[in-house]
């Protein structure tokens, strides 16, 4: 995660299913077209939604890893 | 993608909590993902809408209004209620897995712009009103939601 520096972060760590999906779109809105959002989740299921979220809002998903029990997405907003 | 925006409709009929649960959840979801959304509430659906005061009118509305009390807290699963006993084991079940309560998740739809549409002829048969609902819901009827309906991407039935 060293390449990309997110302007803001989204502690979304204990949230379930829609709550990490609601909070990043929320999240989002508060950094420039252009910034990088780094949401950290636990949810297992937030694997396959940031990235359906990420494709159908046409933003980036610049990096995606897991860390130990925690889910890391980079997503840059595009729109 | 292209520019404009896509759009579901869900048509609530069912007052259940795992239903509204379900409904309230993926029209959050579709609002997050940039959709416009409404939600046409209908028969039992208006449960999930009301405040929760006693309705009715009229002797049979009355009836209803006690048999039924509305209101998103009192409302139960379609299984395992108990009387009641099931809707305290859910909300504690799911408060324990972290789960978003109800009310937080149909506030969430509001804050995203979900829109709420009433099913007139529903609120006329149990004898409800607008004022018996959350605020800034419509009255609307079905030829509203049909149109709606014809220019969205995704159409529930729940």
């Amino acid at each position: 995660m060293s390449e990309v520096t997110p302007d803001k972060t989204l502690d979304a760590r204990g949230l379930k299913c829609p709550m990490p999906v609601v909070k990043t779109s929320q999240e989002i809105k508060s950094i420039g077209v252009g910034g990088v959002l780094l949401v950290i989740a636990t949810d297992p299921g937030s694997m396959a939604d940031i990235q359906a979220w990420t494709k159908s809002t046409g933003n980036e998903l610049v990096k995606m890893e897991k860390v130990d029990k925690e889910f890391r997405f980079l997503i840059r907003r595009l729109k | 993608m292209s520019e404009e925006p896509q759009k579901s409709v869900f048509l609530v009929m069912s007052g259940d909590f795992d239903h509204a649960f379900a409904a309230f959840t993926m029209a959050s979801t579709a609002a997050a993902m940039g959709a416009e959304v409404t939600m046409f509430f209908t028969f039992w659906g208006l449960k999930a809408i009301q405040k929760g005061n006693l309705t009715g009118k009229r002797f049979f509305g009355r009836m209803v209004g006690v048999m039924n009390r509305g209101g998103i807290d009192r409302i139960g699963p379609s299984h395992f209620n108990f009387g009641g006993i099931g809707r305290w084991l859910f909300k504690k079940m799911m408060k324990d897995e972290n789960v978003v309560s109800l009310p937080e998740l149909r506030q969430q739809c509001i804050d995203l712009g979900v829109k709420f549409l009433a099913c007139n002829t529903s609120m006329d048969v149990l004898q409800i009103t607008l004022d018996d609902l959350i605020p800034g819901v419509e009255a609307a009827g079905a030829a509203t939601v049909m149109a709606e309906a014809q220019q969205a991407q995704s159409q529930w039935f729940i």
